[in-house]
């Protein structure tokens, strides 16, 4: 039952499993996208009190639920290094941290944007923007640690203790519209019961969703190879995987 | 027709940079991956050669 956990644990087995999966998730992601746009852009209709600007939330919403996502990959392969001295596990996590802070970021900007015209501001220290600022920094925070040492190991040591300790912000930023008074709307999909959304504006967001979670897929695929590669580089499996 | 969907109600000019800098955050990401990438396959093609020559 666990040899599939074991096998994650040999850098050749995932750099192996990292490029072969990697078109398909790209692909995935390409398609999945192509149908969010099109149809959150030209089908979906206005919303009756945001008009079109609502439709920023197909780039904003999967942006801020991947910054939370692939923090949590980030905290659990971390944790798993930790506890059990598997390096690939920092691998993953070193492959995460840039990506979950680009996903921070657009999360951050987009919503800005968003906020101009809905609020009045393009900033406001609200609970849900602050604490997902905080994420940004802690994402920061991490990849500066890791590349803070001079031996690697203990820079991805610290790195991931950092990412451990720092998971306490994801509840609170996905909590934030619930426990505090803020002036951003609550959950919409990402919520106990129904999506208080009518079909034809939701299925382009899960759509644009499931694309982001396939390019994060993608995306880390590549960093992976990346990072096994550079950890692992006189290694005499590596001959063979720089050839093909 | 076309105008209207450009205009986006009046929203244009925050609905298009939004779909625009995510766009550029995606492209960003596919590039400095595929860059560290190559960088790392270049480093362990130079390791590789090297620890050959030493070997010799």
């Amino acid at each position: 039952m666990w040899t599939w956990f074991y096998k994650l644990a040999s850098p050749p087995y995932v750099y192996g499993v990292a490029a072969a999966l990697m078109p398909w998730l790209l692909g995935g992601a390409a398609l999945a996208m192509a149908y969010g746009l099109i149809a959150g852009l030209a089908v979906a209709p206005p919303d009756y009190q945001q008009g079109d600007a609502f439709r920023m939330i197909y780039v904003h919403v999967p942006g801020a639920i991947l910054s939370l996502t692939v923090y949590m990959v980030m905290a659990a392969a971390s944790a798993v290094a930790l506890i059990w001295r598997i390096k690939v596990g920092h691998a993953v996590a070193a492959a995460s941290a840039p990506i979950g802070a680009s996903f921070a970021l657009m999360a951050l900007v987009t919503g800005s944007l968003w906020g101009r015209p809905m609020w009045g501001a393009y900033w406001a220290w609200d609970p849900r923007l602050t604490s997902e600022l905080i994420l940004l920094f802690i994402y920061f925070g991490v990849m500066s640690l890791r590349s803070a040492f001079e031996d690697p190991a203990r820079g991805d040591r610290a790195a991931a203790l950092l990412a451990v300790v720092g998971v306490v912000n994801v509840p609170i930023v996905h909590f934030s519209v619930v426990w505090w008074n803020s002036l951003h709307q609550g959950a919409t999909i990402v919520k106990l019961g129904a999506p208080s959304m009518p079909g034809s504006m939701l299925w382009p967001l899960l759509s644009m969703w499931l694309g982001f979670m396939l390019f994060y897929g993608a995306v880390l695929c590549t960093r992976l190879q990346a990072e096994v590669l550079n950890r692992e580089r006189q290694a005499a499996w590596v001959r063979e995987a720089i050839k093909s | 027709m076309m105008s209207n969907f450009w205009s986006m109600g009046g929203y244009a000019r925050y609905v298009w940079p939004c779909f625009g800098f995510a766009g550029v955050v995606l492209a960003w990401n596919l590039w400095a991956a595929r860059r560290l990438l190559a960088g790392a396959r270049l480093r362990s093609a130079r390791a590789l050669a090297m620890a050959a020559g030493d070997a010799r």
